[in-house]
């Protein structure tokens, strides 16, 4: 188990590394010179000196890389050019909106396709099965950030039940916040909950078909108790990779929610990055996505090899 | 004392009939085969008796079991029937047993269910249950998970999980098929072991008459959803009254006719042939290992012979195989083919190329799906220089397919349009074409059923007559080999442990473990087959 | 083949509406999208505008008609980016099965699949500024290894089979042996695969003009109709309804024919029934 650990854990500091060696080349080798790309066509030449001199940029790329990598480390992203702050505060300020959205939406939506894809699996064929395989086959289709505006059109401003957007801030109380993101994570969950009630479903379906449930059937299991004894545990194996999928989908669809509730999160952050052409801020941003995607990849294998004794040899 | 009466069973699924009127009776503490060939409906008896049909299925008729009738059970009693009363046991045990539950957790799971045993209890009668089938505590702990047995062994740990509840009625449907022949013979003992001591009767569902006849006190052979016989193993083996099982045994033990013409020329030599191959690493720390599957294989086949090469799964007979055929390279040694050396891996001349060809086991997946017949029976022309166009092509194949007993319209069908053995005469065919000296038969005739094997050994003789063909003819089956080849090789771990004329080896094995394999061999008895 | 699955008629028909939809807004629409009409702003549905006006007085019908354009050529060449470079890429790899190379592009991929769409977008976006042509690029790369995954997936079942030993017996190469056969015997999964990618491109498309990474204005697009009717939704709801709804019913359309040729194609089904 340790050693599949190690090994995983291993092979995807790798990614990691590469990871930040295609941002590093996309944002500071493609512009040419990121200062006067930040700077824009009028900048005079000692302010592009300036902040060359300010960004490291005079060293060659390899030392500028090492650098920006050995800073991230302990947690130094640079100064903001526009903010003229540490990007490390700016990140943290907005991290505490963007990450609690992405688990709150992955529980809400695991916790709703769980159930809906067991009973969809256990009613093969029935109308309830029916209903929930057209339900979540609309579910799919629905945009998030559409779902997140009428959410917003229904609830905030005609029921007014909660507000149409903005965040109060973790120190005005933890339910208060929760219920700003609440909003936000069902119009994130839901389209993400029906793609795993289906998968959940599909999962199920194909571990019936299996020998060893035909042996636990001759062993006298019902075909209720088949599923939960036997069928479900196997039938996870795949589910776990979606979910793992999904959390990247939610991180990033997390961003895009970001603008239609006003949450000051990662995602307004990159995109005034983008606007202001910020890089230092959009590299470091991008960084710490695939950071959050790649140690869920980590977390969804070792969940596997807990559920699978087969990986645990390896 | 009857235990089981079934009477007028029938079945249909989706309104196809697929059982007939099916009516025999199961004494106490004995042995009950059901033998016959693929589609004949003993699977599905087994599966009615434990009301485990698939969807959509019809059954009349009664089967009582100590008086109960089965087929009128609700689904909730039945539940309480399987695994207490009959127990079952499948074909495959590779994927039997669920991957993700340690042994002791799934066999314990059948007294547990039954209200036999809690927990802890349950654990310790698993114990002993996996004891009683031979896998010993030091050996295999309760803790094991199935991925790190082997296939004799989750057999084993099946038959466990059945025999957990002490059920009078036992049915092994196929136990036997998917297992080497040691291996098999052991399972055999086992479950005879099983019928004594634990006063238990067993129905021994089988495709093989020689499993049956050493084993069955009593039998039914069915056809088409029908028993044609039944009644006691010696009466009806020796008597064979209906004409189907007759031609059942003659089949399983057929000699085709052939001429021995081995000339002395050599046709296909191997000098110390070794091919290793690199496991997967285990981590990233270790350098891979590498695994020898052939071990300094040296052998010479002479033109016009018959070599047979025997050995269990996993001997190295398939990478040899692949090695004869030049798709892969090898790590020493040397193979020739009529004096020239095949550069395995390499590029290979298409003069040799034309000499050698091939017959896989898999009547379905040695096809590809998307061709027509005679556009894969062509197939080998490509890279001959002098290869046949228009006409000529078209001739080749019609006397192609004509050869091996089909028709030349036969080329414009699909493959899904042919029976297993139909398949097996066209894949015949695609190595014929090219009028090769040799053909490689790797398990060519161990997918089909046992009319079906004469008939394609029948086949196969009558071409090597007329063409002058030798065959490297590739096992598991010592009956089959001994009945076609005029040599051969018996294989273990990479090795070839003993080689020399076919009668005499099987007569007078000199190696342990040829007499091993042998010994192992379910064999019909002598008296009866003719 | 005969018996075609509900799913794959009703989707069909679906998405042939939007397709058409698209076709004919090159020769004609209702009304002309680029002129502004400020008095005529926020109409609701009528005879003259079947779908009302937007905040510039624009039928909206009419830009459906012309977003459905930009959705589907953005999807379309998305999808085909991924089948250009994912399918050869997979096919590869698995003709190397156990080789380095395998490894590599199988690294590669899953290199890929930790930067979303959107982070990709968002990167090209920084540097290059946002159009419609970044949107198509960030959407086709996330495509490649989707189909290099799901390629290498197929071949590999097939080049366990016996039919391929026999082609190599008769001597031909990895390249013309995935050419010939496995090539022909994925394409099921291929197409299968391609409507799903394609439904995903056009939802991905939506999300990158709302938050103004892709298609820029004045081209009209769904996802740009929704970002500009966001401030708008408490005064004039069917700003946002209709868009919406075109891509919903675009997207459902996809899914359901997609579901549909898997049912005929899949020969897993198909061997079960026969």
């Amino acid at each position: 188990m340790l050693q599949f650990a190690l090994t995983r854990f291993i092979s995807l500091s790798l990614s990691l590394i590469a990871a930040s060696v295609v941002i590093f080349a996309v944002i500071e080798i493609i512009p040419g010179d990121p200062a006067s790309f930040m700077l824009g066509i009028n900048a005079q030449p000692d302010t592009i000196a300036a902040l060359r001199e300010q960004l490291g940029l005079n060293g060659s790329l390899l030392s500028r890389y090492v650098n920006w990598v050995s800073g991230m480390l302990v947690g130094d992203f640079g100064i903001s050019y526009t903010y003229k702050v540490p990007v490390s505060e700016l990140i943290l300020a907005r991290v505490w909106i963007s990450l609690p959205l992405a688990v709150y939406a992955l529980a809400i939506s695991t916790l709703i396709a769980f159930p809906v894809g067991l009973i969809a699996a256990a009613k093969r064929g029935k109308t309830i099965d029916i209903t929930i395989m057209g339900t979540t086959q609309l579910g799919i289709a629905i945009p998030n950030f559409w779902f997140a505006m009428i959410l917003v059109l229904i609830f905030a401003i005609n029921l007014r039940w909660f507000s149409a957007g903005g965040f109060p801030g973790w120190e005005e109380g933890f339910l208060l916040s929760i219920k700003s993101l609440t909003l936000p994570a069902i119009a994130l969950a839901l389209p993400q909950a029906s793609i795993l009630a289906r998968i959940m479903r599909s999962s199920i379906l194909d571990t019936l078909d299996q020998d060893y449930v035909r042996t636990a059937r001759a062993k006298g299991l019902s075909q209720r108790q088949a599923i939960w004894r036997h069928a479900l545990k196997n039938a996870l194996i795949p589910v776990l990779t979606i979910i793992g999928m999904q959390f990247s989908f939610l991180m990033a669809g997390a961003i895009i929610i970001e603008n239609v509730f006003f949450l000051p999160g990662l995602g307004r952050l990159i995109f005034q990055g983008i606007t202001q052409r910020d890089l230092i801020v959009v590299e470091s941003v991008v960084m710490l996505l695939v950071f959050a995607v790649i140690i869920v990849t980590f977390i969804v294998d070792l969940t596997y090899a807990a559920v699978d004794p087969r990986l645990r040899k390896r | 004392m009857k235990l089981l009466e079934v009477q007028d069973l029938s079945v249909s699924i989706h309104g196809t009939e697929i059982l007939d009127n099916v009516s025999f009776n199961i004494n106490e503490s004995e042995i009950y085969g059901i033998v016959g060939e693929s589609g004949s409906g003993k699977s599905m008896t087994a599966l009615s008796l434990m009301g485990l049909l698939p969807n959509g299925s019809k059954s009349t008729g009664s089967a009582s079991l100590s008086n109960t009738n089965l087929l009128k059970l609700s689904e909730e009693k039945m539940c309480s029937y399987r695994g207490n009363a009959i127990g079952m046991i499948f074909q495959e045990p590779m994927t039997a047993l669920n991957p993700v539950q340690t042994i002791g957790k799934q066999v314990a799971e059948t007294l547990i269910i039954h209200g036999q045993a809690k927990k802890k209890e349950a654990l310790e009668i698993a114990r002993e249950k996996l004891n009683r089938v031979g896998l010993f505590e030091e050996q295999f702990p309760l803790d094991k998970y199935p991925h790190e047995l082997s296939g004799g062994q989750r057999q084993r740990v099946a038959i466990a999980m059945a025999i957990a509840m002490r059920p009078k009625l036992l049915i092994a449907d196929e136990p036997t098929t998917a297992l080497d022949v040691t291996t098999q013979s052991q399972i055999l003992n086992l479950l005879k072991s099983l019928v004594e001591e634990e006063s238990m009767a067993l129905i021994l569902i089988t495709h093989d008459l020689a499993v049956i006849s050493g084993l069955a006190n009593k039998v039914a052979v069915m056809q088409k959803g029908k028993i044609v016989e039944k009644g006691k193993t010696n009466k009806i083996f020796k008597e064979m009254k209906h004409p189907y099982t007759k031609q059942l045994f003659s089949a399983s033990n057929h000699v085709p006719e052939r001429n021995t013409m081995a000339e002395e020329t050599p046709l296909l030599e191997l000098n110390h042939v070794i091919r290793k191959y690199k496991l997967p690493r285990e981590n990233i720390f270790k350098a891979p290992q590498t695994f020898t599957a052939v071990n300094n294989v040296s052998f010479i086949l002479k033109k016009g012979e018959n070599l047979g090469l025997v050995g269990e799964s996993g001997c190295g007979k398939s990478t040899l195989t692949r090695a004869i055929l030049g798709l892969d390279e090898l790590q020493s040694g040397e193979i020739f083919l009529e004096g020239h050396h095949v550069n395995a891996g390499k590029k290979l001349d298409s003069s040799l190329r034309r000499k050698m060809q091939v017959v896989f086991q898999d009547p379905f997946g040695s096809f590809n799906p998307r061709h027509k017949v005679g556009r894969l029976i062509s197939e080998p022309f490509y890279l001959i220089e002098d290869r046949p166009t228009g006409d000529l092509l078209k001739n080749a194949i019609n006397q192609a397919l004509v050869d091996v007993g089909l028709n030349a319209e036969d080329a414009e069908k699909y493959i899904h349009e042919f029976s297993g053995g139909q398949r097996q005469r066209i894949a015949i065919a695609r190595a014929l074409i090219i009028k090769p000296s040799l053909i490689v038969l790797d398990e060519a005739v161990s997918a089909l059923d046992v009319s079906i094997r004469a008939q394609v050994l029948d086949l196969l003789a009558e071409l090597s007559n007329k063409f002058e063909l030798s065959y490297l003819f590739i096992s598991h089956d010592l009956s089959v080999v001994r009945n076609i080849t005029d040599r051969v090789m018996v294989m273990k771990a990479g090795s070839i442990v003993e080689s020399g004329d076919t009668q005499k080896v099987f007569e007078n094995p000199t190696h342990p473990y040829t007499k091993e394999l042998i010994a192992a061999t379910p064999r019909l008895p002598e008296n009866l087959t003719t | 083949m005969t018996h075609f699955p509900r799913t794959l008629i009703f989707g069909g028909i679906l998405f042939s509406i939007f397709l058409l939809g698209a076709l004919i807004s090159f020769v004609w629409t209702p009304a002309d999208v680029e002129i502004l009409q400020i008095t005529a702003r926020f109409k609701l549905p009528s005879t003259a505008h079947w779908f009302g006006t937007d905040h510039f007085g624009r039928d909206i019908f009419s830009m459906i008609m012309v977003g459905a354009r930009t959705s589907i050529a953005v999807a379309v060449v998305a999808v085909g980016i991924g089948i250009a470079l994912g399918v050869p890429l997979g096919l590869w790899a698995a003709a190397n099965h156990g080789h380095w190379l395998d490894d590599f592009i199988m690294r590669g991929n899953d290199l890929v699949f930790a930067f979303p769409s959107l982070i990709i977008a968002i990167l090209i976006t920084a540097v290059f500024g946002p159009s419609a042509f970044n949107a198509i690029i960030a959407i086709g790369i996330f495509n490649i290894p989707v189909f290099a995954r799901i390629s290498r997936g197929g071949a590999l079942s097939i080049w366990t089979l016996d039919y391929i030993l026999s082609a190599r017996v008769a001597g031909k190469r990895a390249f013309r042996i995935s050419a010939e056969h496995i090539l022909p015997n994925i394409a099921n999964l291929l197409i299968v695969q391609g409507t799903i990618q394609f439904s995903l491109g056009i939802l991905a498309e939506a999300a990158l003009s709302y938050v103004g990474l892709g298609v820029q204005p004045p081209t009209p697009s769904w996802g740009r109709m929704l970002a500009d009717s966001q401030t708008m939704i408490s005064i004039a709801p069917h700003l946002a309804l209709f868009p919406g709804f075109a891509i919903i019913l675009t997207v459902l359309g996809l899914n359901l024919m997609g579901d549909g040729l898997r049912d005929i194609l899949d020969p897993r089904i198909r061997r079960t029934q026969r």
